[in-house]
């Protein structure tokens, strides 16, 4: 079982975005589950988002407290929460970030293996709105390799209808510009 | 056709609304239920079901409008959680001594105060005399499948049933739902046929006053007193149980999932240990069992779909081999103990023969998250006790 935290402020759709990593998962034949951090919510705010992948069934509905996969949608987040918190031993953190992962290593510390791509610049140039969502989930198949971005395709257009091709372009534009570095 | 969709569970509610083809859906919005009747109106706005949908201004108005409906012949509809279902209480009363095969999902959320909008079952285990069935849910397939069921069932039995779902573990968390088609869904569940309906021509007293004693009416025909008509209700729930059965039976034979069994097992056939569940905590349950397994522990989950009518009978016979029971429960009645414990023990009195130590544990009120880890601590404490011949004294809170 494959577990991923997304970090976001409220409205930059984390949730959306854990749902359709989980039904791109279900087209590729797996078991996927995805939910919010529960309660009020509010624009602006850090939230979370959390989804579940597996080869098999998934009964738990505890909150995913040792996440494999560490997805950031906003660069101001890393000032203010501890993303690394629980990360399993070679897990990966995904930034949205203009800066370098040499730089985010220096001024925020991180220690594990991380995959960086300005998604917020992408997302303006495609869709002309600062949202990442979509976009990093470029990211998160050039990172891992958990889901193919053919997979991607029928959830998001499915979602987004006529604004889904700007979403695909932006996802691959992503998956092209993500960089990976080992920790 | 079959199409298996990402839903939540709100919205696996409202799916099988729409399949069930409801005639009348009263609406009132209240955390974390309010996606069902969202997700409603834009139905009936699309003309994918055809219904009137009736926004009202509070819970206890809904179910006014539930019943009005169901009285005059229609399928009726709603759901509601929490507060919102303590303020419909009144008329909880009147659908089911009414005898009107409403069905209403519940997305299970603990009662203030203090003010919480997150998960506990007190507000169903609260409404539990009410004279309605009750099923509970394990998953998003779970909500939409039972709700459908449970249309089929009310309206033989002419008992109305909440189909209850854990808040946010279910009806906010998006899973696979396999969802079946309308000419499928209609074969299993053709539309409502009512005992009575209105007729202007014909005008009748619906719920006058009873009196304690059976009276004739004009023609001459004895009409119960009131103990009569409330006995009526308790005989229809003591047969209650096979019908639920059959339907889930038939379900299973359309569908492939059968609900025929109320309750679900999980390595309980050869467990000394067994946990006693209801709801998304049962999935929790089996968790702690693998868990438990890899320690040598034989352990297991028995899980009740249907908690009214009570299936005393399958509990005692599932458990009545095995050697220590912990009943979890999200609810409790204050100054004793969890409400299905106390029923799980009743059920094995006057049986004769060894039973289980049965102990209780109360968790995960206002959504405290409930670890795998705590689950099989409570398991060791309820076997180290069991193995001096005793359970531990009373409800032990878990995460508190």
């Amino acid at each position: 079982m494959v577990e991923i935290r997304f970090h976001g402020r409220g409205g930059q759709g984390a949730v959306t975005s854990a749902e359709l990593t989980a039904l791109a998962a279900i087209e590729e034949g797996k078991f996927g589950q995805a939910f919010p951090s529960f309660g009020p919510e509010r624009r602006g705010a850090p939230v979370m988002a959390f989804v579940r992948v597996s080869d098999s069934p998934i009964v738990t509905r505890e909150k995913v407290y040792q996440p494999d996969i560490v997805i950031v949608l906003d660069p101001t987040l890393l000032k203010i929460v501890n993303v690394e918190e629980g990360l399993k031993e070679g897990g990966v953190v995904i930034l949205n970030t203009p800066k370098s992962a040499a730089q985010v290593r220096e001024e925020n510390g991180i220690k594990a293996r991380l995959a960086t791509v300005d998604g917020t610049k992408i997302a303006v140039e495609t869709m002309r709105v600062p949202i990442a969502n979509t976009t990093m989930l470029g990211a998160l198949v050039k990172a891992t390799g958990l889901i193919r971005m053919s997979c991607l395709q029928g959830p998001i257009k499915h979602r987004f209808g006529p604004i889904a091709d700007k979403n695909l372009k932006a996802c691959s534009r992503a998956f092209d510009e993500t960089q990976l570095v080992e920790g | 056709m079959e199409q298996t969709l990402i839903l939540t569970g709100a919205q696996a509610a409202a799916e099988a609304a729409r399949l069930s083809r409801v005639q009348v859906v009263a609406a009132y919005p209240i955390t974390p239920q309010s996606k069902i009747p969202e997700t409603l109106s834009g139905y009936v706005e699309q003309g994918a079901l055809k219904a009137e949908f009736v926004r009202v201004e509070s819970e206890h108005s809904a179910m006014g409008v539930c019943i009005a409906a169901s009285i005059a012949g229609a399928r009726a509809f709603t759901a509601t959680a929490s507060n919102g279902l303590a303020y419909m209480h009144e008329q909880l009363h009147w659908a089911a001594g009414s005898r009107l095969p409403i069905v209403m999902p519940v997305a299970n959320r603990g009662v203030g105060a203090p003010w919480t909008i997150l998960n506990d079952c007190q507000d169903t285990i609260s409404q539990r005399d009410t004279g309605w069935m009750q099923f509970y849910c394990m998953n998003n397939q779970e909500v939409l499948d039972l709700v459908i069921v449970a249309f089929k069932a009310a309206e033989k039995l002419l008992i109305p049933c909440m189909v209850c779902f854990d808040g946010f573990l279910l009806s906010h968390t998006y899973m696979p739902v396999a969802v079946p088609g309308q000419k499928e869904v209609d074969v299993f569940l053709p539309p409502y046929v009512p005992f009575h309906t209105m007729d202007g021509d014909n005008p009748v007293n619906i719920n006058p006053v009873v009196t304690s004693e059976p009276i004739p009416d004009p023609d001459g025909v004895l009409s119960p007193g009131y103990i009569g008509f409330r006995h009526r209700l308790q005989k229809s729930h003591e047969g209650a149980l096979p019908v639920i059965r059959q339907a889930g039976r038939e379900f299973g034979q359309v569908f492939g999932r059968s609900y025929e069994d109320p309750l679900f097992g999980y390595r309980a056939e050869d467990a000394d240990f067994v946990f006693v569940a209801m709801g998304a905590i049962a999935g929790e349950a089996c968790e702690a069992v693998d868990a438990l397994r890899q320690e040598g522990v034989k352990a297991g989950v028995i899980a009740l779909r249907i908690y009214r009518p009570f299936p005393a009978l399958e509990l005692y016979q599932a458990l009545r081999h095995r050697r220590v029971v912990g009943v979890i429960e999200k609810a409790i009645s204050y100054g004793y103990e969890g409400a299905l414990a106390s029923e799980l023990k009743a059920a094995f009195y006057g049986k004769g023969g060894p039973m289980p130590l049965i102990s209780n544990y109360i968790a995960g009120l206002g959504g405290k998250e409930l670890p795998t880890a705590d689950l099989v601590e409570a398991a060791r404490q309820s076997i180290t006790a069991a193995q001096n011949g005793v359970v531990p004294e009373g409800a032990q809170w878990i995460g508190c």
